[in-house]
C-alpha cells in the first residue's frame, strides 16, 4: 500500500486479466474429476490417468510452493526438501500400512507384513497411533517441522548461509535415505510401504476414492497459497525478501534474523510434509527412493523454472517441467536429465524471472 | 557540550582488536555524553570503521570494555544492539534494493520485531505520517514508491538516514554520510544531524573536515587504533602530531 501503488490503468487491466487467468486456472483444475465421471465416448471425458497424474502434480506444486516461500522469499536454498515431503509421505505410509489390518500376505491383524517377515513381535512404539489419520496427518507436519527446526536452528545461528546451507539440506536428505533404506529402521527398508487397501474407508483403485484425494491435494495447493499470500504480502514478507538480499543489514534493524528464517523454513517443511502426505496414496507407493537429492534438486528446479520469488511462478512451474517430464520419458526416457539440465541452464540464462516473467513481461533481473 | 561529568551514554575504555597480529584498535578509549554530537576523523586503517562494527556487534573486541548506558555490548549481537537504540549507517549505503523506498522506511521504523509480529503489523495512518514526514526532510517525497535500488547515490545516502530516524535510536553511528553527495546536499545534512543531536547522541564519522567544521561539535582523531587528540576543530587541526600523521600529508 505504499503511494506508488495507485495501479495505472494498464498495470490495472494486467492485474485483472491475470487474477481471471488464475480464476479460471483453479475452475479446470476443479473441473477435472467431474469430467472423469463423463461417458468414455464423450468429448470432454477425462482419462484415470490424468486425473491421478493431475493429483501427483497438484502435491508436486504444493512442494514448490513450499521451497518458494523458503527460497524464492527468504533466500533459504534448500536441497533438502524432498527429504521434508517424503517425511510426511512415510507418515501417511505407515496410516495405510496400519490400515491393511487383515488383507496382508501374512494376514497378520496388526503387524504389516514386512515387520511379520522381519520377526518382530509388536508393533514399535513409534508406530503407535497412526492407525488413525488426524495422528498421522499431524505426524506429516511435526515430524519434518521438528527436522528444520533442528537443522535449521544449528545453520541460521551459526550463520550458515548460501551454498553451505544447500550442502547441509543435502547431507541431510541423503543421511535419511540410507537410515531409512535400513530394514532395522522399521520403515520397510529398501522396498518401502506399498500395497495400500484403503483410505477413510474407500478402497484406493476407486474414481471415487482419486476425486476426494485429487480435491484434498487442491485444497491443500488454495490453502498453502494463500497463507504464503498472506505472508508475502505481510511485512514479514518484507523482511524475508531484506533477508534474501542483505542479511547482514537486517541484524542492524534489530531483526532476529535466525527467529524469521527458522519460522519460514519451518513451516515450509511442514507444507512439504503435508503435500508428500497427499502424495503417497495417489501413487500408491513410498520408499527411501523419494528421499533421493536428486529429488530435491528436481524441485528446485521446478521453482526456478518457473519463476522464484513469485508463488503462482513457482506452481506453474512444478506443473509445466512435470508435464514435459511426462511427455518426454514416455518418447524419449534417455532425454529426460540432459532436458532437465539443459532447462535449468537456459531460464538461468535467459529467463531469470522463469516463466511467470513471461507473463508479466518485468525485466527485473 | 564537551566532556566533563556529564552523562555518559556510550563508555569505551581499552578496547584493542586484534585481526591476525594486525592490531586494528589499539588501546582505544571514548566517552560520549547522553545528546553529544562527536566527529571522528583520522587518515585511512586508523581503525574507524572497526570502532563502529565493535559498538554494533560485528566484531568482538580482543580486550576492553564496551557499554551502552549499563549495557555490556560484548555480549549482545547485533540485532540486541540495535534494540537497545544504536543505530548505524553505513559508509556503503546499504538498503534493501527490491522494496521500495517507503518500505525500505517502514521496516526500520520501531516496532515489534519478531515474525508473527510482522505477520500481523498493520500500517497505521500516524506511522504513515511519520514515514512521510521523515522522507520530507530526507527530500524523497517524490520516490517513496521506487524501488532502493534505482535510486541514485546521493539518494541512498538519504534513505539510510532516515532509515536511521525511523529506528528512532537513542544513539547514532553515521559513517560518511556525505560522500558522494553535492555541497548543498552536504550543508543541509550538516544540519540535520545538529537537529537530530540534542534529543540523541551522535557519532559520525567523516574524511571531508569541511563537513566536520559545519558540525561544529567536538572532534576526536584516531591514529592507528588509538586517540591521537581530542578537542575543538581548531584545536585539532593546529595539533602538531595530527598534523603530522595526518593534515600534513
Amino acid at each position: 500500500m505504499t503511494p506508488a501503488e495507485t495501479p495505472t490503468p494498464e498495470r490495472g487491466t494486467a492485474r485483472l486479466a491475470f487474477r481471471l487467468l488464475l480464476m479460471a486456472a483453479i475452475l479446470s483444475l476443479a473441473m477435472l474429476p467431474v469430467l472423469n465421471q463423463l461417458p468414455v465416448d464423450s468429448a470432454l471425458h477425462v482419462s484415470d490417468f490424468i486425473v491421478s497424474i493431475g493429483g501427483k502434480w497438484i502435491t508436486y506444486a504444493v512442494l514448490a510452493l513450499a521451497i518458494d516461500l523458503a527460497w524464492g522469499y527468504a533466500g533459504i536454498l534448500s536441497l533438502g526438501h524432498g527429504a521434508f515431503f517424503a517425511l510426511g509421505g512415510y507418515a501417511m505410509g505407515m496410516h495405510l500400512m496400519r490400515l491393511i489390518g487383515t488383507r496382508g500376505v501374512y494376514g497378520h491383524p496388526v503387524l504389516p507384513d514386512f515387520m511379520v517377515f522381519l520377526g518382530y513381535k509388536e508393533l514399535p512404539w513409534y508406530w503407535l497411533g497412526f492407525e488413525y489419520l488426524p495422528y498421522a496427518m499431524l505426524m506429516a507436519m511435526v515430524v519434518p517441522g521438528l527436522l528444520a527446526l533442528i537443522i535449521g536452528f544449528l545453520a541460521f545461528r551459526s550463520r550458515i548461509t548460501g551454498v553451505y546451507l544447500s550442502i547441509i539440506t543435502q547431507a541431510m536428505t541423503y543421511a535419511l535415505m540410507l537410515a531409512f533404506f535400513r530394514n532395522d529402521m522399521g520403515f520397510g527398508g529398501n522396498n518401502g510401504f506399498t500395497d495400500f487397501k484403503e483410505l477413510l474407508g474407500m478402497p484406493l483403485q476407486t474414481a471415487n476414492a482419486r476425486a476426494v484425494l485429487y480435491y484434498a491435494s487442491l485444497a491443500l495447493l488454495l490453502v498453502s497459497l494463500l497463507l504464503c499470500w498472506r505472508i508475502t504480502a505481510s511485512k514479514l514478507g518484507r523482511v524475508l525478501v531484506a533477508i534474501r538480499d542483505a542479511e547482514s543489514r537486517v541484524r542492524f534493524l534489530g531483526y532476529d534474523v535466525t527467529q524469521h528464517k527458522l519460522f519460514v523454513f519451518v513451516l515450509s517443511a511442514m507444507i512439504a510434509g503435508l503435500a508428500g502426505a497427499l502424495y503417497v496414496p495417489q501413487v500408491g507407493i513410498i520408499n527411501p527412493g523419494e528421499f533421493s537429492p536428486g529429488n530435491s534438486i528436481e524441485a528446485v528446479i521446478w521453482v526456478a523454472v518457473g519463476g522464484r520469488g513469485s508463488l503462482i511462478g513457482a506452481i506453474l512451474g512444478a506443473f509445466s517441467v512435470n508435464a514435459l517430464k511426462t511427455w518426454l520419458t514416455t518418447v524419449a526416457p534417455d532425454l529426460w536429465l540432459f532436458a532437465l539440465g539443459g532447462l535449468f541452464v537456459a531460464v538461468t540464462l535467459f529467463l531469470p524471472r522463469g516463466l511467470i516473467g513471461l507473463f508479466r513481461g518485468e525485466k527485473r533481473a | 557540550m564537551s566532556g566533563g561529568a556529564g552523562n555518559p551514554i556510550l563508555y569505551l575504555d581499552g578496547v584493542s582488536v586484534v585481526f591476525d597480529g594486525f592490531r586494528a584498535l589499539n588501546d582505544l578509549s571514548l566517552i560520549v555524553e547522553a545528546g553529544e554530537l562527536r566527529a571522528i576523523i583520522g587518515p585511512n586503517g586508523a581503525g574507524k570503521t572497526t570502532m563502529m562494527d565493535v559498538i554494533t556487534g560485528k566484531t568482538r573486541p580482543s580486550t576492553g570494555m564496551v557499554r551502552f548506558r549499563e549495557h555490556d555490548l560484548t555480549r549482545l549481537d547485533e540485532a540486541a544492539i540495535a534494540t537497545l537504540g544504536i543505530g548505524r549507517k553505513f559508509q556503503k549505503p546499504t538498503m534493501f534494493d527490491a522494496l521500495t523506498a517507503f518500505e525500505n522506511l517502514e521496516l526500520a521504523c520501531k516496532a515489534p520485531r519478531g515474525p508473527l509480529a510482522c505477520l500481523r503489523w498493520v500500517l497505521s495512518p500516524a506511522t504513515r505520517r511519520r514515514i512521510e514526514g521523515v522522507a520530507e526532510e530526507i527530500g524523497l517525497t517524490s520516490r517513496l514508491g521506487d524501488r532502493a535500488g534505482v535510486l541514485s547515490h546521493g539518494q541512498r545516502q538519504w534513505l539510510e538516514i532516515g532509515m536511521l530516524l525511523m529506528q528512532d535510536p537513542e544513539l547514532l553511528l553515521v559513517d560518511e554520510p556525505v560522500a558522494g553527495m553535492t555541497d548543498q546536499e552536504t550543508e543541509h545534512t550538516a544540519a540535520l544531524l545538529r537537529r537530530i543531536a540534542g534529543e540523541r547522541s551522535v557519532v559520525v564519522v567523516e574524511h571531508d573536515l569541511e563537513f566536520v567544521r559545519a558540525l561544529g561539535c567536538k572532534v576526536t582523531v584516531l591514529c592507528e587504533g588509538a586517540m591521537l587528540s581530542e578537542g575543538s576543530i581548531d584545536h585539532v587541526q593546529n595539533d602538531p602530531r595530527v598534523i603530522e600523521v595526518y593534515l600534513g600529508r
